[in-house]
């Protein structure tokens, strides 16, 4: 790919932060702030969709931008796309979208609040273009501010708290991480050491010349990742983060800022398509790792059964389901990758719905108690049937993309050849979903069937904006679940070297 | 010449009719609600048509079609239709009875606020079990599998804001569940094994021998996990009689005649898979068996028509996996050929066809009286009915001789063929079927005495559903009336071997003459002992609940022990609920790891961050900036080292 045509990644990245300039210097009015914000993410979630029909299927690193950044270092601003980072972008733009209209009454500090909001999705966008380590962690660690934040100021409950703890949990790994990547770049052959991902990827293990040993070095940068996804027993900043978090940003959290860990995870030990950026690794520990990924779905599970707050219920859901995303990484195979892939994004629209719809439910009622909602079906007829359809997207049923993805996830570890008796841990993991179908049904019995109640009389159903974006995530997770193909084609050849 | 295309538009049809109720009907035309049912009909109808066009190009099979819906390497899923004989006879009975019931709903959900949505429900139902049914390939077996599984659960649930029906419907989706894990299983075991999802492919595989062992045997247990849910056999039944909570046409339609025959249809689809083993072959005629006389126990203590026809149909759900399983276990221990794999699916098949007539037919009754008697389920209410509802009377004994297995009617033929083979190839399991045919005749008639015997007992008085709550019991209208008549016809017809029963020839199976039962005692007498046996039941029936010569009270007082073991359901229910789901699960397990989550894993984080506070706190006050204190802690630290000094010289 030559740098010389059209930027479009630069243009996708930096999209949201031009926005959040022009409306930290330029606007006054909270309503310019909104429109302004909504411009800016739609005309990158253009931008990724026009990605998405360009992108050669079958064909590595595409649309590719290199320029020297910190020669002394060696670091370079460089970006790219392939069948793995695409679908994270188009996920992240379509919720960048989304989520300004999710944050439609929003109404204290809301230039502000519009301001985080936008560099939040260039933070993210960033760790799925970046291609050099350095840049990488620079984005990495970008998302925090925003993060914090959004949540310590527009938050609920123990929000400051929460902020602080989610903040302090992703340091604690992001220092073992940049440790990782240092001795990841003093480990490239010198004197000219490399951040570039690519060629560390390409170069495989006898290129390197370790200054600690690669497992060291893995581990390191797992760390950061696993905290992210997270892996049980990483896991518990994300429920308080989530619950007191204002709904455009759980549904941020959920939908693209977990992935981020999982996608971490894809390039380590899968790297482009040609081996992991830390190579031989991920096969030695693969076992123990996906017994993490079966607690991870069964620990989650049954954890998220005994919540009673609806929007940490489905925080506790997440925990679970990413297990499936971990299950499909260490399994090690195409088809498991490609599952583990399919699943990212799969979680990301599901949940992201759920948690927008948490949000309108608390918006109306002012009550997330799942014991004290009921029989919401009758108040609020619509959102009543996107949330079921959601929620049995998330048990997955078929003709959804849940469906598609934790099959396709299922498929891929049964079939391993790295993992020895990696059926008895797929069939636990199949348990998980037998779990799901129970929290699920439970909780849409609980909150919309039964008998209506009085006090929400009048609380009214959804609006026609907020209609017309419940039905877009309903339209692509149908969409993508009768018909896997399309994403498939774009995930499945970046990863042929495993078969 | 049959086009392909037909087989799509026949899954197509029902589907566009949900699109259409969904999408115009509902928000553009909710003040006609006719229309939605007219868009039904008018779709089934024409998918009936098409079925028989299918039904008749028999000299074709098989025919079908694929796409590929997923690839990924060398991992290739292609998901299409096929047609063959089994095939072309479940599309009759789905079309056929799904037309009759829609047209039923007519008069019986007249009134209801959710009457688009519940045909828009009926549509995707109808839609999935079309699917379901002409899937060519185990994976899309599995997603109309999950199709209709949704159907059911919206079904059940449709009056969400009862709170019985809402539970019910989880209960039954999460149920069948429990089977569904091992249905997944046992594809991906198969996936593996073999290579391949699609059935004809592995059933070939199975048959040369190329697949089998542990891994086979297991795969076939896994695909009858999933049947033994659907199908609600023990020990996995306890959700349908409490679907009962749903609309009664979704009852007859879904939880009788279609939805609950899928795990029988899939056991015969597969069957070649599961005689490769003897195990996984005896499993199936042992459940079967245990079932139908499990369930029809049951069936003889309950007051609710509804439930009494529930368990009636768990227990002939029973009856049909016995016959698969009793030919089975002739073919998988040597003593019959593999052409006799057709033989068994035609005596398994033939009663599921007759029983969705006759069971569909019963359901629509029981809507009938309950709609003549205010809404009530319960037969201590009725009594009587005879006089006002003739129609539904008479159609209703017809369905009751037919399942009760009276001469000639068609269960009679179907019942008949599964007996004897299973006095051929498991004897034991013939003994609980013979029982069986008393229960099912006994309690089939307690019901016909209870609630169209003697005097009207005054139904419901409070406004039930729809609000027909007036005094006197009426006959119900012709909208209802109709499909009751043309489901009579076919519960007498169904089963003779020169009529309908053709289905069983057209099966493979070899039917008996009409008076063959009669003429040939001398051979083979046990259709004479079975009929003798029903008409002992409905004798013993007509004694207790008609001419009272016994009392039923005094016969539940002496046997109040049995009684009360029956009428709670073995205490299944309280097992699997309060004890498993609430005391092992939610109260015990679940309870634990949310506890050690909080205080804890999270425990430990907290408590992390608090020492880090806390010691950043102490060493903070050491730096107080005071020179007294540093110059204190110099002289301290010279003098320790000093000491030290001293002591290790």
């Amino acid at each position: 790919m030559s740098t010389e045509s059209f930027p479009y990644l630069s243009v996708i990245l930096f999209l949201p932060a031009a926005g959040a300039i022009v409306i930290g210097l330029l606007i006054k009015e909270a309503r310019t702030a909104r429109i302004t914000a909504a411009l800016f993410t739609f005309v990158a979630f253009a931008l990724s969709l026009a990605l998405f029909v360009m992108f050669d299927r079958g064909v590595g690193l595409q649309f590719v931008e290199k320029y020297v950044w910190i020669e002394s270092l060696g670091a370079r601003y460089y970006l790219g796309i392939d069948g793995l980072s695409l679908p994270m972008v188009i996920l992240t733009t379509f919720l960048g979208f989304v989520v300004v209209f999710v944050s439609w009454k929003i109404n204290i500090r809301v230039k502000e609040y519009f301001v985080w909001l936008l560099i939040l999705e260039t933070g993210i966008l960033g760790v799925f273009l970046s291609l050099d380590f350095l840049l990488f962690f620079l984005f990495w660690e970008m998302e925090l501010i925003p993060m914090y934040m959004l949540i310590s100021i527009w938050g609920g409950g123990r929000r400051t708290y929460s902020a602080t703890k989610f903040v302090i949990y992703t340091l604690f790994g992001s220092a073992f991480m940049l440790a990782g990547i240092l001795a990841l770049y003093f480990s490239t052959p010198g004197p000219e050491h490399t951040f570039s991902m690519v060629a560390i990827a390409s170069g495989g293990a006898e290129w390197l010349t370790p200054v600690i040993p690669l497992a060291s070095i893995f581990f390191l940068i797992f760390v950061a990742f696993a905290i992210k996804l997270p892996v049980v027993p990483l896991h518990t900043w994300l429920p308080d983060a989530h619950t007191d978090a204002p709904t455009a940003v759980s549904v941020m959290l959920a939908g693209v800022l977990l992935k981020m860990g999982a996608y971490g995870m894809i390039r380590l030990v899968a790297g482009f398509g040609d081996g992991g950026i830390v190579p031989g690794v991920a096969e030695d520990y693969a076992t123990i790792l996906v017994a993490f990924a079966v607690v991870s779905v069964l620990y989650g599970a049954a954890a998220t059964m005994r919540q009673t707050d609806l929007k940490r219920m489905i925080a506790y859901s997440s925990v679970s389901h990413m297990g499936f995303v971990l299950l499909g990484i260490f399994a090690l195979s195409q088809l498991s990758l490609t599952g583990a892939t399919l699943q990212m994004f799969s979680h990301g629209l599901i949940t992201g719905l759920l948690f927008a719809l948490v949000g309108l439910i608390y918006d109306k009622t002012h009550q997330r108690q799942i014991p004290l909602l009921g029989g919401l079906a009758k108040q609020m007829p619509v959102i009543t049937v996107v949330f079921s359809i959601a929620g049995l997207a998330a048990l997955g049923l078929p003709t959804t993309i849940g469906f598609a993805a934790e099959f396709t996830v299922f498929v891929g570890s049964w079939g391993s050849t790295v993992v020895s008796s990696i059926q008895t841990y797929t069939v636990l993991a199949i348990l998980g979903i037998v779990v799901g179908a129970g929290y699920i049904l439970w909780m849409l019995e609980r909150v919309f069937y039964r008998e209506p109640k009085e006090r929400y009389d009048g609380v009214g159903d959804a609006s026609n904006m907020e209609k017309a974006y419940i039905f877009a995530f309903i339209a692509l997770i149908m969409l993508f679940g009768i018909y896997p193909k399309l994403l498939l084609d774009v995930i499945g050849p970046l990863f042929s070297r495993w078969g | 010449m049959l086009p392909t295309t037909v087989l799509w538009a026949i899954f197509l049809l029902p589907l566009f009719s949900l699109v259409f109720i969904g999408l115009i009907l509902r928000p553009f035309f909710n003040n006609y609600p006719k229309l939605s049912g007219y868009t039904i009909i008018s779709c089934l109808t024409a998918a009936l048509g098409l079925s028989i066009w299918v039904l008749t190009s028999s000299d074709q099979f098989p025919i079908g079609s694929t796409i590929e819906w997923a690839a990924v390497g060398d991992f290739k899923i292609n998901l299409g239709f096929v047609a063959d004989r089994l095939t072309a006879i479940m599309l009759i009975v789905v079309t056929g009875v799904s037309l009759l019931v829609q047209i039923y709903s007519q008069g019986y959900m007249r009134g209801d606020p959710g009457y688009h949505r519940y045909f828009a429900f009926m549509s995707l139902f109808t839609a999935s079990m079309l699917g379901l049914v002409l899937a060519s390939n185990l994976l899309l077996v599995y997603v109309f599998w999950e199709g209709v599984g949704l159907g059911s659960y919206l079904l059940i649930g449709f009056w969400f804001h009862k709170p019985s029906a809402a539970a019910a419907a989880k209960k039954a989706f999460i149920v069948t569940r429990f089977g569904d894990f091992g249905f997944l299983i046992g594809i991906l075991i198969l996936y593996f094994t073999a290579g391949t999802f699609n059935i004809a492919e592995l059933n070939e595989l199975a048959m040369l021998g190329v697949i089998g062992g542990t891994a086979l045997t297991l795969a076939a247990l896994g695909i009858f996990s999933g049947a033994v849910g659907k199908s609600a056999q023990f020990p996995l039944h306890t959700w349908l009689p409490d679907a009962m909570e749903g609309p009664t046409p979704v009852s007859s339609l879904i939880h009788a005649a279609t939805m609950v025959a899928a795990g029988v249809y899939l056991v015969a689809r597969t069957l070649p898979i599961f005689v490769s083993s003897e195990t996984a072959i005896m499993f199936v005629a042992v459940i079967g068996g245990v079932t139908a006389i499990f369930a029809a126990s049951m069936g003889l203590v309950m007051n609710d028509i509804k439930r009494v026809l529930a368990y009636s149909t768990i227990s002939q759900l029973g009856y049909m996996m016995l016959g698969l399983g009793a030919v089975g276990v002739g073919i998988a221990q040597g003593e019959l050929g593999e052409e006799f794999i057709w033989l068994a699916i035609a005596v398994g098949m033939f009663h599921l066809f007759t029983n969705a007539f006759f069971k569909c037919l019963l359901f629509l009754g029981a809507g009938s009286v309950s709609h003549a008697s205010g809404g009530t389920f319960d037969m201590r209410l009725m009594g009587g009915l005879r006089k006002y509802m003739p129609w539904t009377f008479v159609t209703f004994l017809i369905g009751a001789l037919s399942l009760s297995g009276i001469w000639p009617l068609a269960g009679f033929w179907s019942k008949d063929g599964i007996i004897l083979r299973a006095w051929e190839y498991t004897p034991v399991l013939f003994w609980l079927a013979i029982i069986t045919v008393f229960m099912t005749a006994f309690y089939m008639f307690r019901v016909v005495f209870m609630t169209f015997g003697g005097k009207y007992r005054g139904g419901e008085q409070s406004p039930g559903h729809g609000g027909h709550g007036h005094g006197e019991p009426h006959e119900s209208p012709l909208v209802m009336v109709f499909p009751m008549v043309i489901l009579a016809l076919f519960a007498i017809g169904a089963g003779w071997a020169f009529w309908a029963g053709g289905a069983f020839e057209y099966l493979g199976g070899y039917a008996h003459g009409f008076f063959d039962v009669f003429t040939n005692v001398g051979e083979e007498p046990l259709p004479l002992i079975s009929l003798t046996i029903a008409l002992a039941g409905i004798m013993l029936a007509y004694a207790m609940y008609s001419a009272r010569w016994i009392s039923p009270e005094k016969v539940s007082q002496t046997f109040a022990p049995l009684y009360t073991l029956l009428s709670r359901k073995y205490y299944m229910d309280e097992l699997y609920e309060r004890i498993f789901v609430v005391r092992v699960l939610h109260r015990g397990l679940f309870y634990v790891i949310q506890t050690v989550d909080t205080y804890v894993v999270d425990g430990i984080v907290n408590g992390l961050a608090n020492v880090t506070v806390l010691a950043g706190s102490g060493f903070r006050r050491l730096q107080t900036g005071q020179l007294q204190s540093y110059g204190l802690a110099i002289v301290l630290g010279i003098l320790t080292i000093m000491l030290v000094w001293f002591v290790y010289k």
